[in-house]
């Protein structure tokens, strides 16, 4: 076995198979884990992929949405136990793999148009 | 036990603990390794065991060091290293280390070959500041001033200058254990150790300044 098959198998035991396919422009909802005085419990967040980076386990994505006026924008290493669900709520038309225009615009310029070719 | 451990660095990656935090890590193949040495203070002077590592062919090491690994009846070891042990009689020829003596949250030293620069320039070797690199200036990565002028009349021994950096044996020190793997004799060390993969790294129990490990 070389050295790149030995670090796949130990990233193995911690990669999620039950991803959904995500593609930048989409819209989201990542539940994600929060302790709380001891308690765990699931929150989600809801927005927009802005970027998406792939990388085996250090795949990500940032998601971004606008919070009581003010951009929010989250990164989710998308393996890690943390994230503890994602799904797709609507797909987005994009023309780029990075939308970090959209921070420079408000209301409804954010918009994005939604497609309907890919399955959600 | 306080005896090292001889391995090679196969690579980075990440984990994720038990809290959910992403851990950086080293993946190290670390032995297995072979007792081919027990030196001790009557016969030597010192108490230390010698172990190897990295099975080669038998053409490739000359007949003095495969004498020396037949005392032993070790196999074609490419590197040799000993530690310095307090009690070598808990060792044996031939006795094979395996990297189960580590478990995790052990802090480690480890040192390799740093990754070699070649000819580096004074902000890459000895993080100078530069120059201004606009409005006219022509001094934009040169050292400054190397000393007085007249007297003394030289630059003193010492002054940091140009020169080769890196591919010298440096320690990074008390690094943490993440895991060990018994069967793979793999370790997960957390951060970065010296080398480019596929370098031999020394992998020790961490030197606590005021506390005399394993002497």
């Amino acid at each position: 076995m070389n050295a790149e098959a030995i670090i796949r198998s130990i990233e193995a035991e911690q990669i999620k198979d039950d991803l959904p396919q995500i593609y930048v422009g989409d819209t989201v909802r990542v539940g994600v884990r929060i302790v709380e005085g001891g308690k765990e419990r699931v929150q989600p967040y809801e927005g927009t992929v802005i970027a998406m980076r792939n990388g085996g386990i250090n795949e990500s994505i940032t998601v971004r949405k606008i919070f009581q006026g003010v951009g929010v924008e989250r990164v989710f290493l998308l393996h890690a136990p943390r994230v503890a669900s994602i799904k797709v709520l609507r797909r987005g038309k994009a023309r780029r793999a990075k939308l970090y225009y959209l921070r420079d615009r408000v209301g409804k310029a954010t918009r994005l148009k939604q497609r309907f070719d890919r399955p959600l | 036990m306080s005896v090292g451990i001889l391995g090679t660095k196969l690579g980075m990656t990440q984990i994720f603990d038990e809290a959910g935090n992403a851990v950086p890590v080293t993946v190290v193949q670390a032995g297995p390794c072979v007792v081919t040495q027990v030196k001790t203070e009557q016969t030597d002077g010192y108490a230390a065991v010698q172990i190897g590592y990295g099975e080669v062919a038998e053409k490739a090491l000359n007949r003095p060091k495969l004498g020396h690994l037949s005392k032993s009846s070790a196999p074609a070891l490419r590197h040799l290293r000993e530690y310095r042990v307090s009690n070598p009689s808990e060792f044996e020829l031939g006795q094979s280390i395996t990297a189960d003596q580590f478990a995790a949250g052990e802090l480690v030293d480890v040192s390799g070959k740093s990754i070699g620069r070649g000819f580096a320039g004074y902000q890459k070797r000895h993080n100078f500041k530069r120059g201004p690199m606009a409005h006219g200036s022509k001094n934009h990565r040169l050292p400054g001033s190397t000393g007085a002028g007249t007297t003394p009349g030289r630059v003193y021994p010492g002054k940091r200058m140009a020169g080769r950096m890196g591919d010298e044996r440096v320690t990074t020190r008390k690094l943490s254990i993440v895991r060990v793997d018994d069967e793979r004799n793999l370790l997960l060390i957390k951060g970065c150790v010296p080398g480019k993969p596929g370098a031999l790294l020394s992998i020790a129990p961490a030197t606590i300044v005021g506390q005399q490990v394993g002497r």
